[in-house]
């Protein structure tokens, strides 16, 4: 469990970075908080021939509202700052939600929002977040930059991104929500901080006694994380009632197609997930 | 202190903690650091369960060891002398076949353990696959592979033990019977997971001619006299050194073949070679445990009196052996201590070892007990509910309650408190209260259920257990040196090999008390085969009753010629002398001489000394008992989430029965992590191979030990029940938690659900296999998939 030989670089400024991974191609990886990729590397799962480590470049780390009704996080933001809330309304929520979900303590030190949806572990928390919110996806690379929707971000295959190799993700904006809205975020795993074998993230939109609109994201039921979209279907415009949560629940088992493994069959990852929304959904509507 | 305070009995802070926890713990990796030009090895291993090996290719002059760079070397094989017992044979090294997937093939040696990988990628194993054979049932089909080819195997095919016993009147006890139950018990493969995974250091001396391997082990000499052996060397040529030791449970007490390896590779090269095992190799292939199944028929009265029980037990060992207890351990153990501490006169019982293209199986705390106590557990819970009992009704029915008493294999079983300890747990629980809060809460769709489980932990057995067993190495006896130096402390150099348990602490306790000086002033000299006499190690909840009664022996030898002398200089009878507070006194006065005194006496003054005492103060002494049941009941309590089949364990109490508790804190200890690898036994850990032998669960992210999130508070409460099967009154305690706590689990578990009839027998209870059984009920039971 030692890592094949490799080169490694700690660049300065972003051009530096770039033009590193731009000459290297697909022998590098970008090094950010190194939760996912250092182990894979130690397991020989992973051996690229040369690391380029982001963690001096600046502007990264910031979570910022650049536009009025978005906030965009930095690539090398810590999952702790944010579980913290340091964004606020039910946007910092579901954040504060979500990131409590991801890994364990020492993991959420260190580990970056950028990196987990670079690295796309179809069961991992922001990558659903993303999902569930349509962020958007900023890539730098030496010739230029361009942002992606998550729902073209995320291919359906496992640890698979649209990003190119000599590409960057250096942010992400998300829409604030209104103060309407409320959220939800449910997992199941063996363990307290493993991945999950079934996740969901919600987001509501109240209209008084009904709702207006729901995202709905999960995540472990396929390559990447996914919309439930028959389920949001099933929402929308109804009244907030325990019965259209049920109908909800049960249309999001019904659409996913996910697959069996070690930790449970395909028929159990459709029995978590709807009791999963009906968790996530209840939490979003109390 | 005080004259006349005792030492044992009080919870004494462990003397070998300050160390650990500053991290000034050395443990194998450490001392492998310390030596300037170590080089480390990797080990080649078979990608494959089961295959001829056309070819081993190494870059060329790389140094590449195969089992033909041995040639002197012999196979690793430990035997018992019955009839139905099929020795089966390991060479160290792969020669042309491999059995198990991450067998050993080749070794390389570079200057780091990343450089030795690179090297173990480049080395290209050519090996015609096989068709393997995982599953014990299946092996034994005439149609199947056979593991070890070639190999006479008159009881089966890949049957390598078929052990019967039966009393005459079981088929009647059957016909008498009101109410039969049949169980199938399932208890997949785990690995034992010490944090420490396993890891040696091979030294050669060229200029003694002596090697040294300093080995995370449990017993060293043992270790020594089977690298001896394999290796047709003297003893003398070689030392064992076990430093500190993170975690054995078992997994460090059978000779690895690494080791073996290791230590002919550092002579081949007069070298000094490193060998740390890393997590993925140890899930592998370092040992493995459990994957046993029964099929269990209890034969009971309407008022749930146990009248007979018949059991097949099959154990898959693997594709080999372990030296020195062999796979006979698994399926013997079974057998002999099925029925428990249950009353009954009617037994029957066929038990298996079944080899397998698997990883072979070697002891985990417990062994086979956690298995055979969720069978019997199963079995008198499962018995309840046809009846309409009480749990604790039908186990008040059936237990032992006079001793001395025997199984109906003969075992004995010394005094304990098997009842006593069963209605404290439901006392500590509140049973009745329980039963209001599960109804209230069945009421709102939730599923809470408690589970008893009650047993006895059979501990410091002695050669005369082992030998029952036809070991051909017949372990049993330990034997302490005691010598108390000339400033009058004392050093106890012993066999046993205390790896984390805090035996120092407790025998410094024992022996203080014995020789009138203070903890403090006894040092423990284990774990050095140049340094302390032959023994066994640790293993087998015994170093506490064996070595603890060798240390009381020995001290009692010591401690009459320190009287013999203290009275000699004070001119009174040595009957006089008491041993307190460093002297020694004239009962009922004040006159008296220090400790040190004497020992100064003895040691530099030996003319002095009365006839015929000789010059020092140094004796020995060897203890070798029949062993002693220590005894328990746990009871659990869980919620279950239907929607995920998820178990919450909301309590978990332990009422325990160590005989004396020579350190009360450590005896808890020992509890707390057995329970936890209980939890884990009966919940989480499992390893998962697919269709063609291939681990699925090959790291911490999928074979999952419970943390500190998943274990509850573990309630235990002291019961002390001395019986003289033990000359300290000690009785073993360090597998107990582990045993007990599956049955708990499950049959908490079982409870919870009844109300949907479901009875949970296989374990791991992983939440898929819940949810499932969840869901077949409500399907059964709504008429439509849930």
């Amino acid at each position: 469990m030692k890592p094949a030989a490799f080169e490694y670089h700690a660049p300065r400024t972003l051009e530096e970075a770039l033009g590193l991974l731009h000459e290297h191609q697909d022998e590098a990886k970008v090094l950010a908080g190194g939760q996912s990729l250092v182990p894979a590397m130690n397991f020989r799962l992973a051996r690229p021939s040369v690391l380029v480590d982001i963690a001096h470049l600046p502007d990264l780390d910031r979570i910022e509202a650049t536009e009025p009704g978005s906030v965009t996080v930095g690539a090398r933001v810590r999952h702790l700052d944010l579980e913290h809330n340091t964004i606020g309304g039910p946007l910092g929520s579901l954040f504060a939600l979500t990131g409590r979900w991801v890994g364990h303590y020492p993991i959420r030190v260190r580990g970056t929002f950028g990196g987990s949806l670079a690295h796309a572990d179809p069961a991992a928390e922001w990558c659903a977040l993303a999902c569930a919110l349509d962020a958007e996806i900023h890539c730098r690379s030496a010739s230029g930059s361009r942002s992606v929707g998550a729902g073209d971000f995320f291919e359906q295959m496992a640890f698979t991104t649209c990003l190119e190799p000599d590409e960057l993700l250096v942010g992400v904006r998300l829409p604030e929500l209104s103060d309407s809205c409320g959220v939800g975020m449910a997992e199941f795993a063996r363990r307290w901080g493993d991945f999950a074998i079934v996740l969901a993230v919600t987001a509501v939109e109240r209209d008084g006694d009904s709702i207006a609109g729901a995202r709905i994201a999960l995540g472990g039921v396929a390559g990447g994380p996914v919309r439930a979209s028959n389920a949001e279907a099933a929402l929308a415009g109804r009244p907030a009632t325990a019965g259209t949560v049920a109908a909800a629940a049960a249309a999001a088992a019904e659409e996913v197609d996910p697959t069996g493994d070690i930790h449970g069959s395909a028929d159990y990852r459709r029995d978590l997930v709807r009791a999963m929304v009906t968790r996530a959904l209840d939490q979003a509507l109390k | 202190m005080t004259a006349g305070v005792r030492w044992t009995g009080r919870s004494l802070r462990r003397f070998e903690d300050p160390a650990l926890v500053r991290g000034l713990g050395r443990f194998v990796a450490d001392v492998a650091d310390r030596d300037r030009g170590t080089l480390h090895a990797a080990f080649v291993r078979s990608a494959v369960p089961a295959g001829e090996i056309r070819s081993i290719e190494a870059p060329p002059g790389a140094p590449v060891l195969t089992s033909e760079s041995f040639p002197g070397i012999r196979t690793m094989c430990a035997r018992l002398d019955r009839p139905d017992f099929v020795a089966l044979e390991t060479p160290v090294l792969a020669t042309d076949a491999v059995r198990h997937p991450g067998e050993p093939v080749a070794l390389v040696v570079a200057g780091s353990r990343a450089e030795a990988e690179d090297l173990a990628e480049q080395v290209v194993v050519d090996i015609d696959a096989t068709r393997p054979v995982l599953d014990a049932a299946a092996a034994t089909d005439p149609a199947a592979p056979t593991v070890h080819a070639g190999l006479d195997m008159p009881m089966g095919n890949n049957v390598v033990l078929d052990a019967r016993f039966s009393t005459e009147g079981v088929d009647a006890a059957f016909d008498a019977a009101d109410e039969i139950v049949t169980l199938d018990i399932r208890a997949h493969r785990q690995n034992a997971l010490p944090i420490e995974a396993r890891g040696a250091l091979a030294a050669h001396d060229p200029s003694t001619g002596r090697t040294t391997l300093t080995a995370a082990n449990q017993m060293p000499h043992m270790l020594r006299t089977a690298l001896a052996d394999i290796l047709d060397i003297g003893e003398a040529e070689l030392r064992v050194v076990t430093p500190e030791v993170g975690g054995a449970f078992g997994q460090k007490m059978c000779v690895p073949r690494e080791y073996v390896a290791l230590v002919a590779a550092a002579r081949l090269l007069g070298a000094t070679i490193a060998w740390i095992e890393d997590r993925s190799e140890n899930l592998l292939a370092s040992w493995h445990s459990r994957d046993h199944t029964y099929r269990l028929r209890g034969a009971f009265t309407r008022g749930g009196r146990l009248l007979g029980l018949d059991a097949d037990i099959v154990c898959n060992i693997g594709a080999y052996s372990n030296y020195p207890v062999t796979f006979g351990v698994e399926p013997l153990m079974a057998m002999a201590e099925l029925p428990g501490p249950y009353r009954l006169s009617q037994y029957r019982v066929r038990s298996r070892a079944v080899t397998t293209n698997m990883c072979p199986i070697a002891p985990y705390r417990g062994v086979s007990r956690p298995v055979l106590t969720l069978a019997m557990e199963r079995l008198m819970d499962t018995a309840a509910r046809r009846l309409d009992l009480d749990p604790v009704e039908i186990r008040r029915a059936n237990l032992v309650r006079e001793f001395p008493y025997a199984m109906p294999t003969g075992l004995p079983v010394d005094p304990g408190s098997y009842v006593e300890t069963l209605d404290a747990a439901a006392e500590a629980l509140d049973l009745e209260g329980f039963r209001r809060r599960q109804q209230q809460a069945a009421a709102e769709g939730r599923y809470l259920g408690v589970g008893f489980s009650v047993f006895g932990e059979r501990t410091g057995y002695g050669t005369p257990a082992f030998a029952a067993r036809a070991m051909e190495i017949t372990p049993g006896y330990e034997t302490v040196q005691l010598e108390m130096n000339p400033s009058g402390d004392v050093t106890a150099r012993i066999g046993a090999s205390p790896h984390g348990q805090g035996l120092a602490t407790a025998l410094s306790q024992l022996l203080a008390d014995e020789l009138g000086v203070e903890p403090r002033q006894v040092s423990v000299v284990h774990g050095d085969t140049d340094t302390t006499p032959y023994g066994w190690g640790t293993f087998a909840s015994r170093s506490m009753v064996i070595a603890g009664g060798a240390a009381k022996l020995a001290a009692e030898r010591l401690a009459a010629q320190l009287r013999e002398i203290a009275a000699h200089h004070l001119e009174a009878s040595p009957a006089d002398i008491r041993l307190e507070d460093n002297s020694a006194v004239v009962a009922g006065t004040s006159v008296g001489v220090t400790l040190p005194e004497i020992a100064r006496i003895a040691h530099h003054s030996s003319h002095l000394l009365p006839a015929p005492i000789e010059p020092g103060l140094s004796v020995s002494a060897t203890y070798d008992p029949g062993g002693t049941f220590s005894n328990a009941c746990h009871a659990a309590v869980v919620e279950v989430d239907p929607d995920t089949g998820h178990v919450r364990l909301e309590r978990f109490v332990v009422i325990a029965d160590a005989g004396l508790e020579v350190n009360p804190m450590i005896v808890e200890g020992q509890i707390h992590g057995g329970v936890t690898q209980g939890i884990a036994n009966a919940l989480y850990e499992e390893l998962v191979t697919d269709d063609d032998g291939n681990l699925l669960t090959a790291s911490l992210m999928d074979f999952l030990p419970p943390t500190a999130c998943e274990v509850p508070l573990i309630e235990v409460t002291h019961v002390q029940t001395i019986t003289d099967a033990s000359i300290t009154g000690a009785k073993g305690v360090g597998e107990g938690g582990a045993i007990g706590a599956p049955a708990a689990v499950l049959n908490a578990i079982s409870d919870a659900l009844s109300p949907l009839g479901i009875e949970v027998d296989e374990m791991p209870a992983t939440p898929s296999r819940v949810r499932e059984l969840i869901r077949r009920a409500q399907s059964t039971t709504t008429g439509d998939r849930t």
